[in-house]
């Protein structure tokens, strides 16, 4: 789970409580969709059950009380073995793009009308993080060339793909039979 | 379409002997717009910038800038059009290797009968806006790809033309300098309200522009992906 991992890291800086954490996470890490406040503290319920933190000390207030959370050294193990262990290649073809293609092949939908709307749909995309780049920092920066990155591997992919149509709806019928 | 027609091509044919480059392309620029061009290689994009340019006569269709039909115009008159209202930048900048940065990018004004003091003033403040003033004074041999680039941008706009033509202008660079690049040309040529009509094969640069313009043998195939 990357974002629970994400989570402790931030932990990891110093102690926090739920709500500076999913602000800190906001401004770092969520570009387009705020972390919702139940996935922080179910996040860190997990990580005091574990063993990967626990509860320094509780403030009690008008509202709920308030429970600011430490890492733990098995925490930080975790987060470590995190940050270096390779991701698995096979997570960056998760996309249904193929998959949508594939079916639309399939079906005798035009492959090229789901192509041409996706490309669309990552040509605006892109020119948003491109617009973003101005007044972000240096972590925002690599996370929005990050996206780029993969954005523009696939339009390389569907332009390509656009290029070979005229051939691949006759393998896959012929496979089909 | 909003905006005054800056520069057009309509119904643009064009070969070189018996090899088809352009089978009828139609492309509308307008006032202030920034466009990208793009489409695979051999699809006749630098052909229909050619032929925008003036530097190409198309076989058949026309060509009109600012609202007047050019390709209809001699030679000599067309160049003088290019000089006065457009801008150009390649791949590879094409300064003039003998002499400096500063002296480049004076090179539009001298041409157009400016004096050489106020040339030179005029394009300082351009090489100041592109962060490359401290290198002015250098030739293109002695200062980086990225930095030559900037001042073929500056020389393209020190005239305050109506539009700029740019094919493949960060081509040569790595990733993180033909940003800086292209960051220069888009904010310049808004700064200075030129049009700006970019050639390139790559989504990056692409980006940085607000319309996408696809072509495929010979004509222009998706000409309104407005991107704001």
């Amino acid at each position: 789970m990357p974002t629970s991992h994400t989570l402790l890291a931030l932990l990891e800086r110093e102690p926090a409580h739920g709500y500076t954490l999913k602000r800190q996470y906001d401004e770092r890490f969520a570009q387009t969709r705020p972390l919702a406040f139940g996935q922080v503290y179910a996040s860190l319920a997990r990580f005091e059950k574990q063993g990967w933190a626990r509860v320094t000390d509780v403030v009690a207030g008008e509202g709920p009380e308030r429970k600011r959370y430490r890492i733990t050294p098995e925490g930080t193990n975790v987060v470590e073995n995190w940050v270096f262990e390779p991701q698995s290649a096979g997570v960056f073809s998760t996309s249904t793009l193929f998959a949508r293609v594939a079916v639309a092949l399939m079906s005798g939908r035009s492959a090229q009308t789901v192509l041409a709307n996706q490309r669309a749909t990552h040509l605006v995309r892109m020119r948003e993080l491109t617009g973003l780049r101005k007044g972000a920092g240096a972590d925002g920066l690599l996370a929005i060339s990050y996206e780029l990155a993969h954005l523009d591997a696939d339009l390389r992919w569907i332009a390509e793909s656009g290029e070979r149509l005229d051939k691949v709806p006759r393998d896959i019928a012929e496979e089909e039979r | 379409m909003t905006g005054t027609s800056v520069l057009a091509a309509n119904d643009v044919h064009l070969s070189y002997g018996d090899t088809v480059a352009l089978r009828g392309a139609s492309l509308e620029l307008t006032s202030g717009e920034r466009v990208a061009l793009m489409g695979p290689s051999g699809s006749g994009k630098s052909s229909l910038l050619h032929c925008l340019a003036g530097i190409i006569r198309p076989d058949s269709g026309e060509v009109t800038l600012e609202g007047t039909r050019v390709d209809t115009l001699s030679e000599r008159v067309r160049s003088r059009l290019r000089l006065e209202r457009m801008g150009v930048v390649f791949q590879f900048g094409d300064l003039v290797p003998e002499l400096t940065l500063v002296e480049n990018v004076m090179l539009p004004l001298q041409l157009l009968g400016r004096k050489k003091r106020e040339a030179r003033l005029t394009a300082m403040d351009l090489l100041a806006a592109l962060d490359i003033d401290d290198v002015a004074g250098k030739r293109t041999g002695a200062v980086s790809g990225g930095q030559a680039q900037r001042a073929a941008v500056a020389r393209a706009l020190v005239h305050r033309p109506a539009i700029v033509l740019a094919d493949e202008p960060t081509g040569s660079l790595d990733t993180v300098t033909a940003e800086v690049v292209l960051d220069a040309m888009v904010s310049l040529s808004t700064q200075l309200g030129a049009a700006l009509l970019v050639i390139t094969h790559d989504n990056l640069v692409a980006a940085h522009l607000d319309r996408h313009v696809e072509m495929r043998d010979g004509v222009v195939t998706r000409a309104a992906q407005v991107l704001r």
